[in-house]
């Protein structure tokens, strides 16, 4: 016997929106075994990873903290994944951003006024934007592998940061600590509410959230996207460069990424230092498929991903168990949404070897 | 008794019945033609007898005995093979390579090429075992499909629609191996639209309209009309022209010695090309395939630019440097050869293969809004005028059938009321009915005032509507000579590169 996969008929809008939900369902029904393998109560456990960080409104703020940079950065992978360009890097674009609007930070410190905010984002969005334009330029002019491209230049971003921490931007005053300064409070975005972390970058990552939805759905920019992914020679028959739209959409995700990395550096952290993200860049790519590469599905996406690194964080102190779990939560959500994508859309059957004749 | 038969096969796409209880019988030695209009579910029937497909309903009997098909490997040994219309070979792998791929058994590449060479031999397919595919013509290439199921010594060989991209030649050649096939007793399965092709060859036909047979017959015994007639169940309209000398006016599209070097190395660069198409006129250009006509419409559309602008002078105006959507606000519009992937995008739905074509001119966005109402009224008005079969209102380009998504490609230009329509083979894979309204929509929009070029392979379709023809070989074309002061075999001498000499300006 041999098992084969036929393609069912007409299974196309109702995958969108069940494959996503039934992954997410079996992953907490496969989480209550590991728990109980674990000797844990799996209610107990269950109730620590997903319920108790959204449990009262300083938790939801967290939440809110940590899905700001997975969504803004997935939306922006997104509209590359969409055109068939893979950018690998986001997590360089975000460094980089921290590090162009973080820069500012540092050197405007003690003199600044309210111009400092902005130009900060700005720098960032602008970083992350050329950043990503390495590997699209190679790609356009040479026909370089954006892939290799943009992954390399994560580790480049990473040991830039480093040596800026370490050296010309190590604060003075630190204890020879490798990190900045503390930004002054005009380098900072404002909180939204007292008693809580989340600030003004989640409502500008929800505007985004908006834009992007209209742009893709709505707009012939959004089309020109979607044809250039599905059908290239069509999309050159309609009149769209496809080159020009790789260096749009690199472009584009480079400063979504780049404006994540300084609103984490000018929100939340305040300050730079080496292992300033938790690999937000990598964790938006499965973010972005789990979103089913739509910015809204990034939205819902991003917010669950979230509230597993908070679960994670909170079964750590509670419960003991390891950090690891959380990244087990997460292989295991991406490899149930692969499988439930491929059995909607196709229909496994058990064949024999050879056909009765 | 009979090879194959079967017996109330049904299958569904959805709400849609493609076949609907159809039996089917083909005994050995026998050439058997499957006849039907566009989307009546041809394909959909040889898919399950190849295992490519499931039926919902029905059985299969081979040799007398019911079978099951879950797979073309399941089929291919029972001694079923078929050559699909649309090739599945490496372009950068050699002729025995590909045949050797696709063999069910490992065999060393020696061994195939011997065999490959014996059988190409034996059955008067010319080929060369070790060149690359992407040197060869089309012709060559449905070669190595038909030499690839020789291999496997089937008993039952499908051809899926295999003439339409042949040159007359090539289709000559095709039909001796068919008859040499059935001379040994093995039957084929035969789908075509050219209605005179089947009554020359085949000695039993079945009729397949909406998913139901509705005929048998022997072809033989039958006219060119009369099957038409089965199929479409009504009568078919003779295309009628209008008076040339009346109606042709002034030059609206001159195309001034241009020459392109072709992007691909497979490719034919053009050479020197020049020619004019006036106001109200039509314009054939024949040769065959592989001679520059891609090369041709891509510089005639702008998806690749020319070297000067004053090579292609459109109303007066230099576009030659202009790009496709700029020509098309010049009130020009283009059908490509290739409906799946360059006409069409496969998966995207109807209404967005509308806006593809035509957001150029506006129309389909409302403050920089894409209006989708407007974009499905479109698409409702070119199924409504060029008589577009589909199942729901906006379905994906790839589940309509290949001729209704001709229709649809052609029509989505005709009705964009172009004053310059470039097409490709404008009535590939087309069935009669649609072809001959497909071609009156041609000569009615030359009529109303538009000059219209019009690339084609096939010669009955360009004497039927070209005012003035010319053609082009090896990237040259020759001059255009009035319709009527042509013949075929005047035609068939210049494809062959008769009066083209080398270097030299055409004859
Ligand atoms: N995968 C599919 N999904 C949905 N509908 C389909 C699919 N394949 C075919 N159909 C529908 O089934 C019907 C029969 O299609 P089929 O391809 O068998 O027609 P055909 O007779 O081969 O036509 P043509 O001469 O144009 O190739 C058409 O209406 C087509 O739209
Ligand atoms: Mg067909």
């Amino acid at each position: 016997m041999r098992l084969t996969l036929d393609r069912r008929d007409g299974a196309g809008m109702a995958g969108l929106f069940l494959s996503p939900l039934l992954a997410v369902a079996l992953t907490l029904a496969s989480s209550i075994v590991v728990f109980w393998l674990l000797g844990q109560d799996p209610w107990r456990a269950l109730n620590v990873y997903f319920l108790m960080p959204v449990s009262d409104f300083w938790g939801v703020q967290e939440v809110a903290v940590k899905a700001t940079p997975l969504v803004l950065i997935a939306v922006g992978l997104a509209l590359c994944f969409r055109s068939n360009n893979w950018n690998i890097g986001a997590e360089g674009q975000f460094l980089i951003g921290a590090i162009c609007g973080g820069g500012i930070a540092v050197w405007t410190q003690g003199w600044g006024g309210p111009w400092v905010l902005p130009l900060m984002l700005v720098a960032g969005m602008a970083g992350g934007a050329l950043y990503a334009l390495i590997p699209a330029v190679l790609k356009t002019r040479l026909r370089v592998n954006e892939i290799l491209v943009s992954l390399m230049l994560v580790y480049v971003a990473e040991l830039l940061l480093d040596w800026l921490v370490r050296g010309p931007w190590r604060d003075p005053f630190g204890f020879n600590m490798p990190q900045t300064i503390t930004f002054a409070p005009e380098a900072t975005l404002p909180l939204l509410f007292d008693g809580g972390r989340m600030n003004l970058g989640t409502v500008i990552t929800l505007v985004v959230v908006v834009v992007a939805t209209v742009v893709m759905a709505r707009t012939l920019k959004g089309f020109e996207i979607k044809l250039v992914g599905e059908a290239p020679r069509a999309a050159r028959f309609a009149g769209f460069d496809d080159k020009k739209l790789t260096l749009t959409v690199f472009a584009v995700s480079g400063a979504l990424a780049g404006l994540a990395g300084v609103m984490e550096a000018a929100g939340t952290v305040r300050q730079l230092l080496p292992g300033f993200s938790p690999g937000y860049g990598f964790t938006a790519i499965i973010v972005a498929f789990l979103g089913r590469l739509n910015p809204v599905g990034c939205l819902i996406a991003g917010v669950f991903i979230a509230i597993t690194f908070i679960g994670g964080e909170n079964a750590q102190i509670i419960l003991r168990l390891p950090r690891d779990m959380t990244l087990v939560f997460q292989g295991m959500l991406l490899f149930y949404i692969l499988a439930c994508d491929t059995l909607i859309l196709y229909r496994p059957r058990l064949v024999p070897r050879r056909a009765p004749a | 008794m009979p090879l194959l038969a079967a017996e109330g096969l049904t299958r569904r796409f959805g709400a849609l019945v493609a076949n609907d209880s159809v039996d089917l019988t083909v005994m050995p030695g026998e050439i058997h033609a499957l006849l039907g209009e566009n989307g009546a579910g041809k394909s959909t029937l040889v898919k399950m007898l190849y295992g490519l497909l499931q039926p919902d309903a029905g059985i299969i009997r081979w040799k007398g005995d019911a079978v099951t098909l879950p797979t073309p490997k399941a089929a291919r040994g029972l001694g079923i093979g078929m050559v699909f219309q649309h090739f599945s070979l490496f372009d950068a792998l050699t002729v025995a390579e590909n045949v050797a791929l696709a063999l069910d058994d490992a065999r060393p590449l020696r061994a195939v090429s011997d065999e490959l060479a014996d059988i190409s031999r034996a059955y008067g397919l010319p080929l060369e075992p070790r060149r690359e595919v992407w040197r060869l013509s089309v012709g060559a290439r449905q070669r190595i499909e038909i030499v690839r199921c020789l291999m496997q010594n089937p008993d039952l060989l499908i051809l899926d629609e295999p003439t339409s991209v042949l040159t007359p030649q090539e289709s000559e050649g095709l039909f001796a191996t068919l008859r040499t096939l059935r001379a040994e007793g093995r039957a084929v399965l035969y789908i075509s639209h050219k209605l005179e092709e089947v009554r020359g060859l085949c000695e039993a036909a079945t009729i397949l309209r909406q998913g139901r047979v509705v005929d048998r017959c022997d072809p033989r015994q039958q006219t060119a009309g009369s099957l038409a007639r089965m199929m479409v169940g009504a009568h078919i309209a003779e295309v009628r022209r209008a008076r040339a000398e009346a109606r042709i006016g002034p030059v609206r599209l001159r195309v001034d010695h241009l020459s392109v070097p072709s992007e691909d190395p497979q490719g034919t660069a053009l050479k020197d090309v020049t020619l004019e198409v006036g106001t109200g006129e039509i314009l054939g250009i024949a040769g065959v395939a592989g001679n520059g006509q891609d090369e041709l419409f891509a510089a005639l559309s702008g998806e690749v630019r020319a070297p000067e602008a004053g090579n292609i002078v459109l109303e007066g105006t230099p576009i030659g440097w202009n790009g496709i959507n700029a020509r098309r606000r010049a009130a020009a519009a283009f059908v490509p050869e290739e409906r799946l992937g360059h006409a069409a995008a496969p998966r995207l739905p109807l209404s967005e293969n509308a806006l593809m074509a035509g957001h150029a001119k506006g129309g389909f966005t409302r403050r920089g809004l894409i209006d989708r109402g407007r974009m499905l009224g479109w698409v409702d008005a070119v199924t409504h005028a060029f008589d577009v079969r589909k199942g729901p209102r906006d379905p994906e380009a790839r589940a309509l059938s290949g001729g209704n998504l001709q229709k649809f490609v052609v029509g989505r230009e005709i009705l964009g009321k172009p004053r310059l329509l470039v097409v490709a083979q404008p009535t590939w894979g087309v069935d009669a009915g649609a072809a001959s309204l497909i071609r009156q929509a041609l000569i009615d929009l030359a009529a109303r005032g538009a000059s219209v070029l019009v690339i084609s392979q096939d010669l009955d379709e360009l004497f039927e509507i070209a005012d003035r023809m010319a053609v082009i070989f090896h990237g040259r074309l020759s001059p255009a000579y009035p319709a009527e002061d042509l013949t075929r075999e005047a035609v068939g001498l210049l494809m062959g590169g008769e009066g083209f000499g080398p270097g030299r300006e055409a004859a």
